[in-house]
């Protein structure tokens, strides 16, 4: 058997991922910007990069685009490697980059026209522009669009080729609400598709609301990865509040719930619990409530954000 | 759109198509630019009408404009290919513009190729505009043979290629306002020490000789033996414009910073 065939073989029973770096290394003059970060991107998915500035992200995805060549550590896109096999692979990633990158006299439409006239098979540019809320101002220059228009043009740029995996930096950044909804409906239609896409942001609600899977990233590396589920579950106690009579005797509800649970009495008559809340919990103390003539009411169960779990992973406050 | 709009579909369109569509992008910028304009085309037909209708600079035997048209021709080349180059793509790199069809599948190559063609394209209108002009100042170039218009226009082509050469340079290594400023004023010592409306033989001693071989003064003086005197063949100056295209792709693709 030959070694091709072998290795046809190989891919075929094992999908490859669309993304795959392994201990990837990147330093600027004696400064550590990525320090062995690990990334799986299955085909078809939408990842969040999640993290501050200066986490990483910027560069791990400036060399998963090519421009950057890793100091260690191995990264395939598509199967291919980004610097080696740049022009097989350039024609099938869509690229958004943090800076728009369109010349500042090129009119909106202009710059799209000109991006899918070096594709094969790009999308109607008079579509997508209606699509993004771009056809008002096809005509305007650049650098008169307002800074919303750019990110949905840089948007629209890394889309109309038709790409099998689109790069996303920052897509939302500098967004007012409505244009960010617009966005993340964009991308859920990408994902529908069969797009795979990967982003970054240090938008908490963005990860949770369009990714599949999170890695959140502080300091080069992936300190945490997972569904934003499994993320937000995972380990530490979540919190349940109400409000009854003040002075309630919280001993004897302790009593009745598992060990482990903590009650305090946070100001007369309002109170929070923390434990394992899951609907046995709840069921418990309601009934408790009950056998004590307590009228709960306010009762609110708090799941934990993918801010609290970064609070509790690295301890600092997400600088946005 | 419908559901499936995003299906993948990807792939690079031809390679001529590609660059046909950048020269298309690069030769619009070039021209809505106003600046671009008043350096490649409103000076050099101020200085064509100026230096031919006054007696500012002797220019020698003969009649004023047949002296001054191949060397505004040079610096019309001069304009397009080095300057007016250098700043639009020492903006491009700034801007990030570089950087973003860095990761299109428009080679590097057909960069080259595209810009290549807009400069040939604005250059050719140059040479139209400023010969009609200067015919109308009473321009009677030498008889032409088949072996002058060659020689013509092989100066041309190497000329545009050794100004592209070094603007490129220039646009790949320093600062996007640095690359302003030096381009004029490389423009500027160029226009007056480069043979294009001062002869060479004005200056003192041996620095003529030595203003001979900048490449302007190749350009312009090759030119003026084919358009002036006739001649039907200009091999120095040919080889003069041919080291500095060599020297200068060299240093570019050597230094050359994409952002």
């Amino acid at each position: 058997m030959s070694l091709l065939r072998l290795h046809r073989m190989q891919s075929s029973a094992a999908p490859e991922a669309a993304v795959d770096v392994a201990g990837l290394v990147k330093r600027y003059a004696g400064k550590t910007a990525v320090d062995g970060l690990d990334l799986k991107v299955a085909r078809g998915s939408v990842t969040a990069f999640l993290g501050p500035n200066g986490a990483g992200k910027t560069t791990t995805i400036e060399t998963c685009e090519g421009y950057r060549a890793p100091d260690a550590g191995r990264v395939r896109v598509l199967g291919l490697d980004p610097r080696q096999d740049a022009a097989a692979l350039r024609p099938r990633v869509g690229v958004m980059l943090q800076s728009g990158g369109v010349y500042p006299t090129a009119r909106a439409e202009e710059s799209l026209r000109h991006m899918a006239s070096l594709h094969a098979n790009p999308l109607d540019v008079g579509e997508l522009v209606a699509l993004l809320g771009l056809d008002t101002c096809g005509r305007t220059p650049y650098r008169r669009l307002s800074g919303g228009q750019q990110q949905r043009l840089a948007l629209a740029l890394a889309l109309v080729g038709r790409p099998e995996l689109v790069f996303l930096d920052e897509p939302t950044a500098g967004l007012d609400p409505q244009a960010r909804r617009a966005t993340w409906d964009l991308v859920r239609r990408l994902r529908t598709d069969g797009v795979t896409v990967v982003l970054t942001t240090h938008a908490m609600d963005e990860a949770e609301e369009l990714a599949d899977r999170v890695s959140i990233v502080d300091d080069g590396r992936v300190i945490a990865e997972g569904t934003p589920e499994e993320l937000c579950r995972g380990g530490a106690e979540n919190t349940l509040r109400f409000a009854g009579r003040p002075g309630l005797d919280l001993e004897s509800l302790l009593k009745a719930l598992p060990d482990g649970s903590a009650a305090v009495e946070l100001s007369p008559g309002s109170y929070r619990l923390t434990g394992t809340v899951d609907p046995q919990l709840l069921a418990t103390v309601t009934s408790w409530c009950a056998q004590n003539g307590v009228l709960a009411d306010r009762i609110a169960v708090e799941r934990r954000t993918l801010e609290d779990v970064f609070l509790e992973l690295t301890g600092k406050e997400l600088r946005p | 759109m419908s559901s499936g709009t995003f299906t993948p579909a990807p792939g690079a369109a031809p390679l001529p198509r590609m660059v046909a569509a950048h020269a298309g992008l690069e030769l619009r910028t070039l021209l809505r630019n106003g600046e671009q304009l008043l350096l490649t085309v409103v000076i050099p037909t101020l200085l064509l009408v100026l230096f031919s209708a006054v007696d500012i600079v002797d220019t020698g035997a003969g009649a004023r404009v047949d002296f001054l048209a191949p060397g505004i021709l040079a610096l019309a080349v001069l304009s397009t290919a080095f300057t007016g180059q250098a700043i639009g793509t020492g903006f491009e790199r700034r801007y990030g513009v570089l950087k973003r069809l860095g990761a299109s599948p428009l080679p590097r190559s057909g960069l080259l190729a595209a810009k290549t063609c807009a400069v040939l394209v604005v250059e050719l209108l140059q040479v139209v505009l400023l010969a009609v002009v200067a015919l109308a100042l009473g321009w009677s170039p030498a008889g032409l043979s088949a072996s002058g218009v060659a020689t013509a226009v092989l100066l041309l082509l190497l000329g545009t290629a050794a100004f592209s050469s070094l603007g490129l340079l220039m646009a790949g290594t320093l600062r996007a306002e640095a690359t302003l400023a030096g381009a004029n004023l490389v423009f500027l010592l160029l226009l007056v020490g480069g043979g294009v409306i001062v002869p060479l033989e004005r200056f003192p001693g041996g620095v003529g000789g030595v203003l001979e071989l900048l490449p302007v003064s190749a350009l312009s003086d090759g030119l003026r033996d084919v358009l002036q005197s006739g001649a039907g063949s200009a091999w120095p100056q040919l080889l003069v414009l041919a080291v500095w295209t060599v020297v200068g792709s060299a240093a570019a693709a050597r230094f050359f910073k994409w952002e």
